[in-house]
């Protein structure tokens, strides 16, 4: 962002965006090119974990039978996930994952919204490797609970063999293999990745392609308000982008591990 | 600036579908530090807010429904007394009513008697004085009438016998003229 700013600052917009636009140079050490420890994306991941602890736990510190309004909103978060997505998708059961759940989903949802937050304006989560830890995290977290529950064996062929004729078997395991053990992992991140990617691109193209047309030619000054316009138009879309994937996330993780625990196939 | 590394190929450093290690282990401790903390101070406390809750309406209701019990109970228990006592007072007082009915029958059957036994008391006496008078009257009319016969007539008439039997026979001649 701070190139984007200077080169806006510059009037020298660059169009198109491309994939170095997501790889800002590192705070610390200021300027590096390919330094990771420190850059405005893991800034944002640890912003966003200090204000869902402090909110939670200010909200939380002294519960009351009869809340206040802000505890009221927390627990809200919580029921909503709690009632909504884990007893929903795994029944009673789903109660004691239910902490996870609303940890995840809260966590994807605020690094989600800095995609749209004016001067944080994009996502951690359009750096793959924060959905890949997530989706890491739900895939060792589905087989360990379903190994737990079933036992090594009676799990994996709970999970391999559907009930199908035998001559079908040899189809159907390695699809069930591969689907189950191989894609799951990386559909989780990569839709989250990928949505996030796509709208931070997006949001790029139509506000670099303003500046890009305005200083090309003042004639097409009045495309590039069009053009400025919808990216208004498309961050509201970027919202609902965002909830949604958030709750996505959340609700797969959710439906994995209840395939986990489920008795038969 | 990184706009002019970009320039320079700078898409070919960065292949976005491979994650950055070190991204991977910030965004890990991260989110296992958010992960601690929230699951360990946070959410469970609210699962016993949820619970305590639950209890204190239920606990409520509960509580609710034993005092109406128990005031449904006293009432009944009330009702129950009031009526005994009712049924008692009534019965004291059909009692006090039969007693009372008794008593003056025994009264009125002792003054009857009391002024029965007065009235022949009354008669006997009254009769009883009557023979005394009439055996005085006798002896006296007798003497009398002999006295005055004897003056009368001027003769004694000292034969005991003789006088006796006609004094007898004169009262008895009036005696059974009165009595026609």
């Amino acid at each position: 962002m701070f190139g984007q700013a200077n080169v806006l600052a510059q009037g020298q917009a660059e169009f198109p965006p491309s994939v170095s636009d997501f790889y800002l140079p590192s705070i610390l050490p200021w300027g590096a090119e390919n330094s990771f420890w420190f850059t405005k994306i893991t800034a944002m991941v640890w912003i966003a974990v200090g204000i869902l602890i402090i909110f939670f736990l200010a909200s939380y510190r002294n519960p009351q039978l009869v809340p206040t309004k802000k505890q009221w909103f927390a627990e809200s978060i919580y029921g909503f996930v709690r009632n909504n997505i884990a007893v929903d998708m795994i029944g009673h059961a789903g109660v004691r994952f239910a902490p996870y759940f609303t940890t995840l989903f809260c966590f994807i949802l605020l690094t989600n919204f800095f995609a749209i937050v004016p001067f944080f304006q994009i996502s951690p989560n359009s750096h793959i490797a924060f959905p890949a830890l997530l989706a890491a995290i739900t895939y060792v977290m589905f087989n360990y609970v379903g190994i737990r529950h079933h036992g090594f064996v009676k799990y994996f062929k709970n999970s391999l063999v559907p009930p199908a004729p035998w001559y079908i078997l040899p189809l159907l395991i390695p699809i069930e293999f591969f689907s189950t053990f191989l894609v799951r992992p990386f559909s989780l991140a990569v839709r989250l990745f990928a949505n996030m990617f796509a709208g931070h691109m997006l949001l790029l193209v139509f506000t670099l392609g303003g500046f890009a047309m305005i200083s090309a030619n003042a004639w097409l000054a009045p495309v590039s308000v069009l053009s400025w316009v919808m990216t208004i138009a498309l961050t509201f879309l970027e919202f609902l982008v965002i909830v949604l994937q958030a709750y996505v996330f959340t609700v797969l993780t959710a439906s994995y591990v209840q395939g986990a625990l489920a008795e038969e196939h | 600036m990184f706009y002019l590394a970009a320039e320079g190929g700078g898409a070919a450093d960065h292949n976005p579908i491979l994650p950055a290690w070190q991204e991977l282990v910030v965004g890990g401790i991260a989110f296992i530090l958010l992960c601690v903390v929230l699951m360990k101070f946070v959410f469970p406390r609210m699962e016993q807010t949820f619970q305590a809750r639950v209890d204190a309406i239920e606990g409520g209701i509960k509580r609710a429904e034993a005092a109406q019990a128990e005031a449904n109970k006293l009432l009944e228990q009330y009702r129950a007394q009031l009526a005994e006592a009712r049924t008692d007072a009534a019965k004291i007082r059909d009692d006090a009513r039969a007693d009372a009915e008794g008593i003056r029958q025994d009264i009125l059957a002792k003054a009857r008697e009391e002024s029965d036994r007065i009235i022949a008391a009354g008669k006997e006496q009254l009769a009883a004085e009557r023979a005394t008078i009439v055996r005085e009257l006798r002896a006296e009319v007798g003497t009398i009438a002999v006295d005055l016969a004897s003056k009368i007539v001027g003769e004694s008439l000292a034969d005991e016998a003789r006088r006796k039997g006609t004094v007898d026979r004169f009262l008895s001649g009036l005696e059974s003229a009165g009595a026609r």
